[in-house]
Formats: structure tokens, sequence, C-alpha cells
């Protein structure tokens, strides 16, 4: 006796099929042009040099300095997710690629999935080139204590930053222009509330109800939890709390996409207007 | 030997909300439908039939607001992913894939969709792109191709998972005349087993007499007659169908209808020669001097006229009164 049926298994492997396939796609269509990557490695570094320039000319700790770089780095996801996953329906649909996206059997939800795994894998290429370069010109003291740990934090920081972009997906799949606007609302104050540049949790300055909104974003917490155990050296007993925050992010996303994508799905099919364009 | 039903409606109807001011738009109108396994069944019908709402509904996109659809026993509605599983759709016009990727790169990536196994989908890749005519740009970006080529591939896209069932929506739009016919050979020789079933709509009456077993003519939402392209044409062959070529081109083609007798006209003109050729369905031939009086009323000289063959236009212009253009 097996545990999987035979039908179930046949189905779990189209889902990863369609997955492997879309992420295959999108690392291709992400890494085919040197001149983009070097462009998305070399920009961030020139805002975050001027923060590392600003902090140093305060006279604040070095360490500052290699928070705005891990801030930076996480940034990359943070725009990935926003313009490139999120909006990423809306695109298909564009293309005329919807309509064939629905009508395959496979679950949108891997589709979806393979779309982040080569968003992060993509992104993960610049936020090395970022975090490398910025060490290599700005001179900013790093130390690991931890590797598992730091590992760690940063797969979960990732994997819960796709679950809220899978989420917004979903959510976009019926709109058209509209998404734009909410996407350029969303990037500016996640990135100031993130404490991307400086912190903004755990810090005095701060009103405790920013800080505990700050805290409902994923990156928020992610990112303190990196600093943690790349810069202050850290380890488990530091950032235990993040991790557990961050398993329930992803443990309260993933389910929440799924049913926002049906739900849309059902809304459109209703409406008449899954594939349409130009909403 | 009676075949099973591949594709089924019963009372199907879909309603979309208007332009805010405008009514509902009912797009079908109880639609009851049958087709068997091993058809090529032909919607035919203007534009705003309903036509493209039909496959919709079939192809899992959209719901019926009443009635039911099923395809190969599954209602679909409810079973969209088993029915998912065993058909494809093809939106004449459309290209989708991914321009940075080849087309046997585009193609693998469709399969995977189906979760083909890697010689499965090299297979299924192999002949397809043979049929339609696309060896020599197996390797060339999608970006590269002309828009006839994009379609093929398209095309291409619509069988690689071996359907059982494609519906096929205006698949020839656009397309160039051999892409067509390529298509024509290709969905023949894919349905020589007798298991597969197309559904395909089209504006175009001669591909609808060519490719189809059966037709069904659709207006405004509704079936008005459904049967072998011969039994339809066999059927108005006792009204004469007339094909009457004049200059300049009739302006008012309505003033034409209103003669007693004549059930419907159509006109195609020819801006070239200034010409225009009137087809027209009589209740008989005594109809013929009233008819040609009220083209002279009109400013219209008779250049040349003779009794045609019944074709399906004829059989439309019977049921609708107008002709499809
Ligand atoms: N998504 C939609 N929303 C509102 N009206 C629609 C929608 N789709 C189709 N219609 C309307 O329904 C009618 C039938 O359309 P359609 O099925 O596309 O016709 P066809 O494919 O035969 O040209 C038309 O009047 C069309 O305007
Ligand atoms: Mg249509």
């Amino acid at each position: 006796m097996t545990l999987v049926s035979p039908t179930l298994r046949d189905e779990i492997t189209a889902n990863m099929r369609a997955a492997k396939a879309r992420m295959w796609v999108r690392i291709k269509g992400g890494n085919r042009e040197l001149t983009h990557y070097i462009a998305e490695v070399v920009l961030p570094v020139l805002t975050i040099g001027a923060y590392v320039i600003l902090y140093k000319t305060l006279g604040l700790p070095p360490s500052l300095g290699a928070a705005v770089i891990i801030g930076g780095a996480m940034i990359a996801f943070w725009t990935n997710i926003l313009w490139n996953m999120s909006a990423q329906w809306f695109w298909e649909k564009e293309m005329g690629n919807l309509e064939m996206y629905m009508v395959a059997p496979v679950s949108r939800m891997s589709v979806l999935l393979g779309m982040a795994m080569g968003g992060a894998i993509n992104t993960s290429l610049r936020a090395t080139g970022i975090i490398l370069l910025g060490v290599f010109v700005f001179q900013v003291p790093f130390q690991v204590h931890d590797l598992l740990v730091a590992g760690l934090v940063f797969l979960l920081t990732v994997i819960s930053l796709y679950g809220l972009g899978m989420v917004f997906a979903s959510l976009y799949m019926l709109y058209g222009r509209e998404a734009w606007h909410t996407n350029m609302l969303l990037q500016e104050p996640v990135f100031f509330l993130s404490g991307s540049y400086f912190p903004t949790i755990y810090v005095s300055v701060i009103p405790v109800w920013l800080q505990v909104t700050a805290t409902l974003i994923p990156m928020t917490v992610g990112l303190d939890a990196i600093r943690r155990v790349t810069i202050q050296g850290q380890g488990l007993m530091a950032v235990w709390p993040h991790i557990l925050a961050l398993i329930a992010f992803i443990a309260i996303l993933i389910p929440v996409a799924r049913m926002a994508l049906n739900y849309m799905e059902n809304l459109g099919k209703r409406e008449g207007r899954l594939t349409l364009r130009w909403q | 030997m009676k075949r099973d039903i591949s594709i089924e409606t019963r009372a199907l109807r879909r309603v979309f909300k208007g332009v805010p001011g405008a009514g509902d738009v009912v797009a079908l109108d109880s639609v009851d439908l049958a087709i068997e396994e091993g058809e090529i069944f032909g919607l035919l019908g203007p534009n705003g039939a309903g036509k493209t709402t039909m496959i919709k509904i079939l192809a899992t996109l959209l719901l019926p607001t009443s009635g039911e659809a099923y395809v190969k026993g599954l209602e679909v509605s409810k079973n969209a992913s088993k029915v998912r599983k065993i058909i494809n759709l093809v939106s004449g016009g459309e290209t989708p894939g991914y321009g940075i990727l080849s087309v046997k790169e585009n193609l693998w990536f469709f399969s995977q969709l189906y979760g083909l196994s890697r010689q499965g989908a090299n297979e299924r890749i192999k002949n397809l792109v043979t049929q339609l005519g696309l060896d020599n740009y197996i390797d060339t970006r999608m970006s590269k191709l002309s828009t006839g080529y994009k379609q093929r591939l398209n095309l291409a896209r619509g069988f690689i998972n071996n359907p059982s069932v494609v519906f096929l929506d205006e698949p020839t739009l656009g397309l160039d005349v051999l892409s067509a016919k390529q298509l024509r050979t290709m969905i023949k020789s894919w349905m020589t087993d007798g298991t597969k079933t197309v559904l395909l709509t089209t504006h175009y009456m001669a591909e609808a007499d060519e490719m189809c077993n059966r037709v069904g003519i659709i207006d405004q939402g509704r079936i008005l007659a459904c049967d072998t392209p011969q039994k339809l044409k066999a059927k108005i062959a006792s009204r004469p169908s007339w094909k009457i070529e004049v200059t300049p081109n009739i302006q008012e083609l309505d003033t034409l209808k209103t003669v007693p007798g004549v059930i419907g006209v159509s006109e195609v003109s020819n801006i070239e020669t200034g010409t225009s050729t009137l087809k027209l369905v009589l209740e008989d031939e005594s109809v013929m001097s009233d008819l040609l009086s009220t083209i002279n009323r009109n400013g219209s000289r008779v250049l040349n006229m003779g009794k045609s063959e019944p074709t399906l236009e004829d059989v439309y212009i019977n049921l609708v009164g107008k002709g499809l253009q």
C-alpha cells in the first residue's frame, strides 16, 4: 500500500513541473541582460552610499552603515515583489497569457509559486551583489556567528515576503491600472516602516503604535532579525521570536493567497471579466 | 451506430450586465446543443451572436447565468479542474507565450502546465511543429516571429496536451490563407481516431461549410438551425438564391427587403470596380420583376444576374434576413 494514490501523485508531479517551468521562464527572463543586472546592483548601492556617508558624518557607529546595506538588499526583494510578483497576473493578462493559465489543469498556486521562486532566485543574485559591492566600497563591519540561523532567518523572510506577494497577485488579478496606484502607495511607506534605511522597531523615537504597525509587515520582522544575526552577531536566543513570527506570517499568508485566488477566479467567472483586457 | 455525446448544453443562458443606463445583454438564450464525439462542429454567426460566450462557458472561463453545460459528461461549472485536463482552447488573434523563449521552449513551457514528461512533451512538440509548418522556426524566439507564425504557435499550444475536446474561437481570424489551410489539414488528421471533438466558431461561411460536419447557426444568443451543411442547404433549395451584380451599389439595402417575397438580402461591395454583388433569397421567381424595378428606382443598374447554388450564406440570409457582413 502506498500513502499517495496514483492520481494524487500525478497531480503533484504536474503541479511541480508547472512551478518549475514557470520558475525557469522567470530566471531566464530576469537574467538575459548583464547590463540590467549591473544597473540593479549599482543603483541601490548609490542610495545606500548616501545614508552610509550621512551616518558617518554624524559620527554614528559603523554598524548602522551595515544595517543600511542589509536594508538596501532587502528593498530589492520588496521592489521585485511589488512590480514583478503582484502585478504579474496583470501582465500575463495584457500579454494574452492569463487565459492559457486559466484553462490549464494545474493549480494557479503552482504557477504563482514558480514565479515566486524565480523572483526570489533572481533577486537573491542582486541582493548578493548589493551586499558585496556595499561591503567592498564602504568597508562596513559584518559579523555572523551562527550561519545556520542566519540562513534560516533569511529564508523565512524571503518566503513570507513572497507569500505576501502571492496574496497581492491574487487580489490584483481582476484589476488593471488601479493595481498600479496601489503599488505606488505601498512602495515608499513600506521602505520607511520596515526600517530599510534606519531601524523603526525597538527604537524609542518611533511611537509605539507605529512600531506595532510596522511589525505587521514581514519585512520589518525579517529585516530586524537578519541585522541581529549578521551585524550584531546574535544567535537563536535573540531571534527566536522573529522566527516564530515569520513562520506565523507564512502560515497565514499562503492559505490567504490561495483563498484570494479562488475567490477572484470565481468572481471573474461570474462577472465575465476573468480574462478581459483594458477594463 | 450512435456515438457518445461529447459536448452538451441544456437551456444554457448567460446574461451580462450592460453599461450603466443600457439594459442587460442576453448573450446566450436557452441554448440546447449536443455535439458527438468525432465531430467538427461549427458555430456560425455574426459578431456579438454569443459564440465566444458559449466557448468560454464550456472552457471553464465563465459561469452560466442558468442552465447546464457538459463536456464528456462533466458539468463544467462544478468540475472545472477535471474538465481542464481534457480540453484546450485557442482564441484566434491571441498570441500567448513569452517573447524571450523560442518556439520549442514556449511549447515545452505550455506542456508543463499539463505536467507532461520530458519525453512525452518532446514527442508532441516534434509532431505539432511539423504539422503546423514551424520546423524552420523551432529555435527562433517568439518575439522574432511574424504574427502569422505566432498564431501557428498558439494553435500548436492548443493541441499540446492531446486534448479530447478542442475549442477554437475564430481560429483563422487574421490567419493567411496558407496557414488556414494547413490548420484544416492538421485538424482533420488529428481527428482520424474518432474520439476527438472540435467546437469551432467562425463568421466565415466557406470555412464552416468546408470544415464542419455540422453547423449551428447562432444569432442574438439563439441557435436558429443546426444540421450538416448539406442538409441546411437542401432545406432551402426550394427557395431560389440569386446573385445580382449592380452598379453603383445600393444605398438603401432595406428597401429591397420590403419587396414582398424577398426573404433576405446581403450586399458585398467592390470599391475598386464600383460594383456590388447582391445575394438574395426569394420566396419564388415571381418576385423578380418587382425586385428589379426596385433596384432601378434606387438608381442602380443591373450588370449581371443568375441563379446560384445555395450556400451556407443563403441559409443564414434565410434565417436572419440579412447577410453576415
Ligand atoms: N464580459 C462581458 N461583459 C459584458 N458583455 C459581454 C461580455 N462578453 C460578451 N458580452 C456581450 O455579449 C454578447 C455576445 O458576445 P460574444 O459571445 O463575444 O459574441 P461573438 O463571439 O459571437 O462575437 C455581445 O453583445 C457582447 O457585447
Ligand atoms: Mg467572439
